[in-house]
């Protein structure tokens, strides 16, 4: 049997584990991108206390090192009483995380913004919140697509790090089959191909959603 | 209410930073009527026009849209977001830089404050957008997005966006000022082709044989006061004061 048999044999344990990347991304990417426009949302209007909390938020979650957080959520939350299993934990974690990241983003984009479509809007007797989701963040999301794009690449990394925590995922299920069969070099290879795989179907979605901003003539390059 | 004025203001002033922008202007626009605001860069007209649907919000004084109070009651309460956004529905603004929204084509342009903002079916405010874009000329291009779209035609579709909400009163902020000069005819053709069809309209302008031509009243506003106001031909024949009488020769 060679080595490339051993990964053949223990296919199931790989597919359980991509199954189960796959899921956990999918979830926290598209719950941390709507927190991220939640934030924006909330942070539209004039500075006021509750806005420069909320900044500092952010700030404080940008500048964490994802490990710790979800160590945090893991290991640190129970002597508060609040226990969570190592799934929920993970998920939670890359949720605000890179919620806080995709709000940074898009208030980016958002400071920017021309000021002119938006005094239209109020103009012509918006609410913020129809301005927010009519006017305001579909411009946003037209101009951060390569962002976001990157963000999601960043945040399918992260999920690797939730085998530290015990969530089997795809990085925990090549950990344990070159543990098992002494076999690190293969097993590693596939699990790259693997996130490979799902990062080139990021990029060519988002590559694809350059259209609308071509058409619209947003982006010239 | 055919007797209120589509725009009162009372006492009006507003400063930026401790300067006086705007001082005690009074200002009445009745309905069906065009009134021109002249004066040099920097006299306070954008800021006076921008007062009128609370983009600014002035120090004192008052403004009533159609009767109604904007901005704050009469005990000086804050009005709601809401009544404010429903008040400012009420009035159209076309802007210098006509401020289109780029990622809708020109008809959803149109279409998108009257369905959202004040809840037309959209159907309705499809079928009233293609007449108003065919009243501006712009019907061939409705499914065009404005980047395509050169100056003249931007601000035409501005004109129609405006229209679209049936406005008591539109503001005008140097609509053709950012134009080429070829263009600017065809924007202000619309614009007196409004006049005729009894709009009411607030136009700041730098055109001085069109407020000449299209005004019920011209204003002249000098470091934020009015001082003078008359007739569009008293005002462009026989000034009063030497302040207008130097700026129209300016413009000769
Ligand atoms: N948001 C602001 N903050 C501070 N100062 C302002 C602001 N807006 C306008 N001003 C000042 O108020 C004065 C009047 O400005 P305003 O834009 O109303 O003039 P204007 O008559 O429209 O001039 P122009 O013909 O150049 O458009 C100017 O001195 C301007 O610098
Ligand atoms: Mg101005």
């Amino acid at each position: 049997m060679t080595e490339w048999d051993i990964i053949w044999a223990a296919r199931d344990d790989f597919l359980y584990g991509f199954a189960n990347t796959l899921v956990i991304f999918a979830l926290s990417a598209l719950l941390a991108f709507v927190l991220g426009c939640v934030i924006v949302y909330l942070l539209e209007g004039p500075k006021s206390g509750p806005r420069t909390l909320l900044r500092w938020l952010i700030n404080i979650m940008r500048t964490l090192p994802f490990l710790i957080l979800a160590y945090l959520l893991y290991y640190g939350l129970p002597t508060l009483g609040v226990r969570l299993d190592a799934w929920t934990a993970g998920v939670g974690a890359l949720i605000v995380y890179h919620g806080a990241y995709f709000a940074e983003l898009l208030r980016g984009a958002r400071v920017v913004l021309p000021g002119g479509t938006v005094e239209a809007a109020r103009a012509y007797g918006f609410t913020t919140f129809t301005m927010f989701m009519r006017i305001i963040l579909p411009q946003l999301l037209i101009r951060t697509r390569p962002l976001i794009g990157n963000q999601l690449v960043i945040c399918l990394k992260d999920t690797a790090f939730l085998t530290i925590i015990t969530v089997q995922e795809l990085t925990a299920a090549a950990n344990s089959v070159q543990s098992t069969y002494f076999i690190p070099l293969e097993a590693f290879v596939v699990v790259i191909a693997l996130y490979w795989l799902i990062s080139i179907c990021l990029e060519v979605t988002i590559k694809q959603l350059g259209r609308f901003g071509k058409k619209r003539g947003f982006e010239h390059a | 209410m055919p007797d209120l004025p589509a725009v009162a203001i009372e006492r009006l002033s507003k400063s930026f930073n401790g300067i006086e922008v705007l001082r005690d202007v009074d200002l009445t626009v009745n309905r069906g009527e065009v009134v021109s605001i002249l004066g040099s860069s920097g006299s306070g007209k954008s800021t006076l026009l921008r007062c009128i649907n609370w983009l600014e919000q002035p120090d004192r004084g008052a403004i009533r849209i159609g009767g109604q109070r904007i901005g704050v009651d009469d005990n000086g309460r804050r009005m709601p977001a809401r009544e404010l956004a429903a008040l400012r529905a009420k009035t159209g603004m076309v802007f210098q830089s006509f401020n289109l929204w780029p990622h809708l084509t020109v008809l959803h342009n149109v279409t998108e404050a009257p369905i959202h903002v004040k809840g037309v079916a959209k159907k309705e405010a499809v079928r009233t957008a293609r007449e108003l874009l065919d009243k501006v000329g712009m019907a061939h291009k409705m499914e065009a997005y404005p980047y395509t779209l050169s100056g003249g035609q931007k601000q035409r579709v501005a004109i129609a966006r405006a229209l679209a909400m049936s406005p008591e009163v539109i503001l005008f902020d140097e609509p053709t000022s950012a134009l080429d000069p070829e263009l600017v005819g065809e924007v202000l053709g619309v614009m007196k082709d409004l006049s005729a069809e009894g709009y009411t309209m607030v136009v700041v302008t730098h055109e001085m044989e069109f407020a000449r031509a299209v005004s019920d009243q011209v204003v002249f506003l000098d470091k934020g006061i009015i001082i003078e106001r008359a007739a569009p031909e008293q005002f462009f024949t026989a000034p009063e004061t030497e302040r207008v009488r130097k700026f129209l020769e300016l413009k000769q």
